[in-house]
């Protein structure tokens, strides 16, 4: 065998060895979080391991379609994953515990099903309490439908509602938010049968109850949590005809025919918060109650690991403006 | 315009005999193949981000439609890395022929597999999921290796390239439109090898290997089966190999003979109109047909593309090559006639082609230097162009090129057409008027 035989062989051997080795330890070297469409998987991997106190660097690319990341409860700017494109964020937990995060983006009729969870170990320092949410504390329950009996002739007046409610002797309690968060506009409206009040007037009393209970910062936050969370379903205008309604009536109805009939199919529907039957009927407490825990069976996704109390709130209160006609300023 | 030998430059000749710079490329080229391989596998799937991807079908696919092929037809062949570890194992040996046989005697392919009717089926697998195959990493990088692992497995089976020779899908088109290639290597005296006895040329020698590609150099007529590895270069005792620069497209000037050669003239004709039609036409319903493989609208687009292809441009050729024989000599259409008239679809193919190609690339060629920069999407910036903007490039001059080429595919087919016919004794107006149509569809596909 000549030495330029041999030489020959050589490389040809180092040529296949070195382009594989050095491809794979490159590429075995970056741990990425890949990004796809839940039906394709939704993150991978969607389990992250973390230290409190020491920085996270997190590095995203998606496989399909553009996603976005975010951690739930936590204060951070979102993260937009490009299909094919490296994203990073560096992140530092103070306290120990399990965080959600999950995709920003519209990104498939299962969108709200891509989360994932970071484990934060460390210690824990005191004793956290954890108070149950006001739906449990007042025992009200989620599955139960209510529809309001009376809906109002015309959208109610809050700035009526002012004048109004300085006329007559309303108990206090009806002022409070404890009472707002636990009573439903409905509720209130019967509760002011005893007044010598027309409907339409008791209506703008309710009306004038509900946006005191609101603040412009608070729904403006409720906004934003809306278009960015709810909107795909439930629609801009909160009539329940979101760009991915019919990709729900449609799972819906795949539903119906292999589980138990029809009842499957119309809890598919988005709620729609522009009909008073529905919307008037429904407590803070309700909604707020719904949002946190999902709808158990439906395809509305529990938000509770991921939205604040605080932004629950203002989302629940953003909601009763899909029927509420509150003035561009505060009403105190 | 005569021939000129590049062998009677010393220099040009040392170079084309020497081994070192061939085997040396195709170990680079078997490199860069590896790593497109991997790099379809473990980069990312987004097809526009993929190296592997983005390099084959855009930086490589491109360059071999748009220069490789029509200047030196299979000269890809001479470095193509596919055959590179099989020959080996094959033969013993990278460079220095042995001086005993290999371990193993490969069987001679047999004679009805000895056309490239395989070529052609392979190829038509190919196109009918190509949508898949251009936009998904993994499948381009499948289908590679699966092409690298059976030239491998066949030169255990059989002798030679027979892969190359009998098999692979791009090397059948390769073949094809290397007859406009302007180089060409041929025999200088067909005397001299007449009276070789040992025709080392074919059998190989102590100076280099037989003809990987089954050929007798002496035999050769046209560029399609010659891979121009210039073994018979090397083992010529008698210096009877010359490499010629000649006029593009002379081999045309000599019909062609076989009905599968036909075929694939008609095929890369379909497959360009089909592909202009699924990718670059509005047609959504079509694209989703020709992504969805397996489905009942898959199988609807696939026997359409068939129906094309195979039957309706061939057959629409034969009525038109039949008006011209029934009505101007009464003779009948035979293979070899409607074979030798096949040649006129030739031209109309490559200009279809690189039509074709110059839409894709032009659109999409910012793509290899965002890939290049960051191979396996990794979040790498190499050489600083990994997050550069899509943007074609002189768009706006396409629908003009693409005019003139197709327009002078169609001239250049006139031709050929007349120059066939003329000793037939017919006229080339059916033909011609075949072409116009087909050229005409493109056209309106294309612009």
């Amino acid at each position: 065998m000549s030495k330029m035989e041999r030489i020959f062989r050589c490389l040809v051997v180092t040529a296949l060895i070195l382009t594989t080795g050095v491809t794979i330890f490159f590429w075995s070297k970056e741990s990425l979080i890949h990004a796809r469409i839940p039906e394709k998987g939704g993150w991978s991997p969607n389990i992250i391991k973390a230290q409190v106190g020491k920085s996270l660097r997190l590095k995203f690319t998606s496989d399909d379609v553009v996603h976005g990341f975010a951690v739930g409860q936590l204060p951070m700017p979102e993260v937009e994953i490009l299909p094919g494109k490296i994203s990073e964020i560096t992140l530092t937990f103070d306290k120990p515990g399990t965080y959600t995060f999950y995709c920003t983006r519209w990104c498939g009729v299962n969108h709200w099903r891509m989360r994932g969870i970071i484990d934060v170990e460390g210690e824990r320092t005191g004793v956290q309490t954890v108070s149950p949410p006001l739906y449990v504390s007042i025992n009200l329950d989620l599955d139960e439908e209510f529809e309001a009996l009376s809906v109002p002739d015309e959208i109610p007046s809050p700035i009526r509602g002012k004048e109004l409610i300085q006329q007559i002797d309303l108990d206090d309690q009806l002022l409070s938010s404890d009472y707002y968060r636990k009573q439903s506009p409905y509720q209130v409206f019967e509760t002011l049968n005893s007044t010598n009040l027309s409907e339409d007037e008791r209506w703008d009393i309710v009306a004038y109850l509900w946006q005191i209970n609101t603040t412009l910062t608070g729904l403006e936050t409720g906004r934003e949590l809306y278009a960015q969370n709810c909107a795909a379903c439930h629609g801009e205008n909160g009539a329940g005809d979101g760009v991915f309604a019919d990709d729900l009536l449609k799972a819906g109805q795949q539903a119906a025919q292999t589980m138990n009939g029809e009842r499957e199919m119309a809890m598919q529907i988005p709620s729609d918060f522009t009909d008073p039957r529905h919307l008037l009927a429904k407590s803070p407490a309700y909604l707020q109650g719904k949002i946190l825990r999902g709808g158990m069976g439906t395809g509305m996704p529990m938000w509770g690991s991921i939205f604040t109390e605080q932004q629950l709130w203002d989302l629940v209160a953003y909601l009763y403006t899909f029927y509420f006609n509150y003035p561009n300023k505060e009403v105190q | 315009m005569t021939k000129i030998d590049i062998t009677q430059n010393q220099i040009l000749k040392k170079l084309l005999k020497g081994r070192y710079l061939q085997a040396a490329l195709q170990i680079v080229m078997l490199m860069g193949f590896v790593f497109t391989i991997l790099a379809g596998f473990l980069g990312t799937p987004v097809g526009s981000h993929n190296f592997g991807l983005i390099f084959v079908w855009i930086a490589w696919w491109a360059l071999l439609i748009l220069m490789i092929v029509p200047f030196f037809g299979r000269g890809w062949c001479a470095i193509c890395p596919i055959p590179l570890v099989g020959e080996w194992l094959q033969r013993g040996a990278i460079l220095d022929p042995l001086p005993k046989r290999p371990p193993f005697i490969p069987r001679r392919i047999s004679r009805i597999f000895r056309n490239i009717w395989l070529q052609n089926i392979f190829f038509i697998v190919l196109a009918l999921s190509s949508s898949v195959l251009l936009t998904t990493p993994k499948s381009t990088a499948f289908v590679l290796s699966g092409m690298f692992v059976t030239a491998i497995l066949l030169t255990f089976l059989f002798e030679r390239r027979a892969f190359c020779r009998f098999l692979c899908p791009v090397g059948g088109f390769i073949g094809l439109y290397s007859q406009f290639a302007p180089l060409e290597l041929r025999v200088k005296n067909k005397k001299i090898c007449s009276t070789c006895r040992e025709k080392p040329c074919y059998n190989g020698s102590s100076l280099g290997f037989g003809c990987p590609w089954d050929s007798f150099p002496t035999a050769l007529r046209k560029n399609s089966y010659c891979g121009f590895c210039m073994e018979c270069l090397r083992t010529c005792p008698n210096e009877n190999i010359a490499v010629n620069i000649r006029p593009f497209a002379s081999d045309l000037n000599t019909p062609l003979r076989r009905v599968d050669e036909a075929f694939k003239a008609f095929i890369m004709v379909g497959s360009a109109v089909v592909y202009a039609a699924v990718f670059l036409g509005p047609w959504a319903n079509l694209k989703d047909a020709a992504y969805s493989i397996g489905s009942l609208a898959w199988f609807v687009y696939s026997l359409g593309f068939l129906l094309i292809t195979v039957v309706l441009l061939p057959g629409l050729f034969w009525v038109s090559s039949r008006y011209m024989q029934r009505y101007e000599t009464r003779q009948q259409m035979g293979k070899t006639e409607f074979a030798a008239l096949s040649t006129t679809v030739i031209p109309l193919g490559l200009m279809f082609w690189i039509a074709f190609t110059l839409s894709f690339s032009m659109t999409n060629v910012s793509y290899i230097l965002v890939t290049l920069s960051d191979p396996l999407g990794l979040g790498w910036n190499l050489f600083g162009t990994a997050n550069i903007a899509w943007q074609p490039i002189l768009t706006s001059l396409l629908p003009y090129l693409q005019t003139v080429i197709l327009l002078s595919g169609l001239v250049w087919s006139a031709r050929i057409a007349q120059k066939i016919t003329e000793p037939m004794g017919v006229s080339a107006f059916p033909i011609i008027a075949y072409g116009f149509g087909v050229t005409s569809f493109m056209m309106w596909l294309l612009l």
